[in-house]
């Protein structure tokens, strides 16, 4: 059981690996996108602090649903997905590799990215290491929850934006209480704790529920 | 007795039962509406605390807003009986109620915007009960745009259905997200719910109003589900052999 997590999670690592062009498309796409936003809002210290928690969330939001499309999609064409479904361990554990894969590849760099935006934006040392910290916390709910539209929408016409449409919604809890948490570190003294804890057992619940869910609409999708 | 709860699970005998439960519903649905409206406008009071006339809307966003969160849950309940049971008449019922759903949810959210025009000065605010159903609005959406996505009938059903217990999972941590995004602290422009305080001449008005509502959703529910019915079985001989298709057949 827990063999088969290790495989799965190695062969997409190494798949990725041999293809890093893809890693850094959705890299480059979450620095675009925030670097634009002050060319469009104005470039004033106050403002760009205002909106920096915002801009930073849903940079990430955007650009991992882009990144959901790949989820699946490839192991679907060459029939992987259905050895997969069929191996006899718990297609949840290796739904649980996968999605554990995809973030490693998608979500964590956005984290290690993140310093960057806290320069763009001029905020504090302490600001951005609370921005690395409920991006850590929140990205993995962003790949827990996609790939539960993924599977939903494998093979699908134009599934892409449709699992724009169908994820973006639940994504709010981590928008609005990582953004919060952001906004927070940079008052003087108000704790951020509730927001760290809200995230972190929102994260929790879908640590549990989420590969499940994935992989009985993996089930529906295939058979 | 023993009553057989399956029999009218079949598309078969729950077509023409449903045929002739609509006309009722439509007449439930006129009377109670054009009753409790006319209660309302002509009999109650022409000033609520400070509003004055136009609070008058409320009887019909009340009604809307209400039956638009009651019919996600009815739209649940059959989403889920279909994954549990596997028949094919409670997706198509949960597909029919989603619309109703979502129509439900534009008139509350229209009707709110202008209502919050004349009493708050605008018609849109980011208070949590207009966010809350706005989020709705999109979950009515992502629904009922992954049914439509996928051709094949038996995946549609099964992954929409999914979709909708997912959706009612996160709902309440949404609704809270949005309702409290300080833990600290808490704001809203929309009073507490406060049916208790509602004057009791008023309360009557809404709730036919809602009944009414109500009576209306079950009427275009079970037509729209008759529709379904008839383009998904269209195939198979009771259909054939019904008489509004033979007759529409023999007049071509």
């Amino acid at each position: 059981m827990t063999s088969a997590f290790w495989i799965i999670l190695k062969r997409d690592l190494l798949l990725a690996l041999r293809r890093r062009s893809e890693i850094f498309t959705v890299l480059f796409f979450f620095v675009v996108v925030i670097s634009l936003f002050p060319l469009g809002v104005g470039t004033e210290e106050a403002v760009l602090k205002k909106i920096a928690p915002g801009v930073v969330w849903i940079a990430a939001l955007l650009a991992s649903t882009l990144a959901l499309d790949r989820l699946f999609s490839a192991d679907y064409e060459d029939g992987t997905l259905e050895k997969i479904v069929l191996a006899p361990s718990f297609l949840s554990i290796s739904v649980l590799a996968k999605i554990l894969a995809h973030w490693l590849l998608t979500g964590l760099p956005l984290v290690l990215i993140s310093p960057l935006v806290g320069l763009f934006y001029h905020l504090p040392i302490n600001t951005i290491l609370v921005m690395m910290l409920v991006l850590l916390i929140g990205t993995p709910v962003l790949s827990m929850l996609g790939a539960i539209a993924a599977a939903l929408t494998l093979g699908l016409r134009g599934g892409g934006v449709l699992v724009s449409l169908l994820v973006l919604p639940l994504y709010i809890p981590v928008l609005v209480y990582g953004a919060g948490a952001i906004s927070t570190s940079m008052m003087q003294g108000v704790s951020i704790e509730p927001y760290i804890l809200l995230l972190l057992a929102f994260s929790l619940l879908a640590m549990v529920f989420s590969p499940w869910v994935t992989a009985v609409a993996l089930k529906i999708s295939i058979e | 007795m023993k009553i057989n709860w399956f029999k009218y699970s079949a598309p078969m005998s729950f077509y023409p039962l449903a045929g002739k439960l609509i006309p009722l519903f439509w007449i439930a649905a006129i009377v109670c509406i054009a009753g409790g409206l006319y209660w309302g406008f002509f009999k109650t009071a022409d000033v609520l605390n400070d509003q004055k006339q136009y609070y008058r809307i409320i009887y019909v966003h009340v009604a809307s807003a209400w039956m638009a969160m009651w019919l996600y849950a009815v739209m649940v309940f059959w989403a889920m009986l279909g994954l549990i049971f596997n028949t094919r008449l409670s997706y198509m019922l949960a597909s029919a109620t989603a619309i109703t759903g979502t129509v439900m949810t534009v008139i509350a959210l229209a009707t709110g915007a202008i209502w919050g025009k004349t009493s708050w000065g605008t018609y849109w605010d980011w208070d949590p009960k207009l966010t809350s159903f706005l989020i709705l609005l999109f979950v009515y959406i992502g629904y009922i745009a992954l049914q439509s996505a996928i051709d094949d009938k038996r995946r549609s059903d099964k992954a929409s259905a999914l979709l909708a217990l997912v959706g009612l999972a996160l709902v309440p941590i949404i609704y809270y997200a949005v309702n409290c995004p300080d833990p600290t602290e808490c704001a809203s422009l929309h009073q507490e719910s406060s049916l208790k305080r509602v004057e009791s001449n008023i309360l009557i008005g809404m709730l036919v109003t809602t009944l009414g509502f109500w009576m209306y959703s079950f009427a275009t529910t079970l037509m729209r589900a008759r529709i379904i019915i008839l383009e998904r079985e269209r195939s198979t001989t009771w259909v054939s052999k019904l008489a509004e298709i033979t007759n529409s057949e023999r007049k071509h």
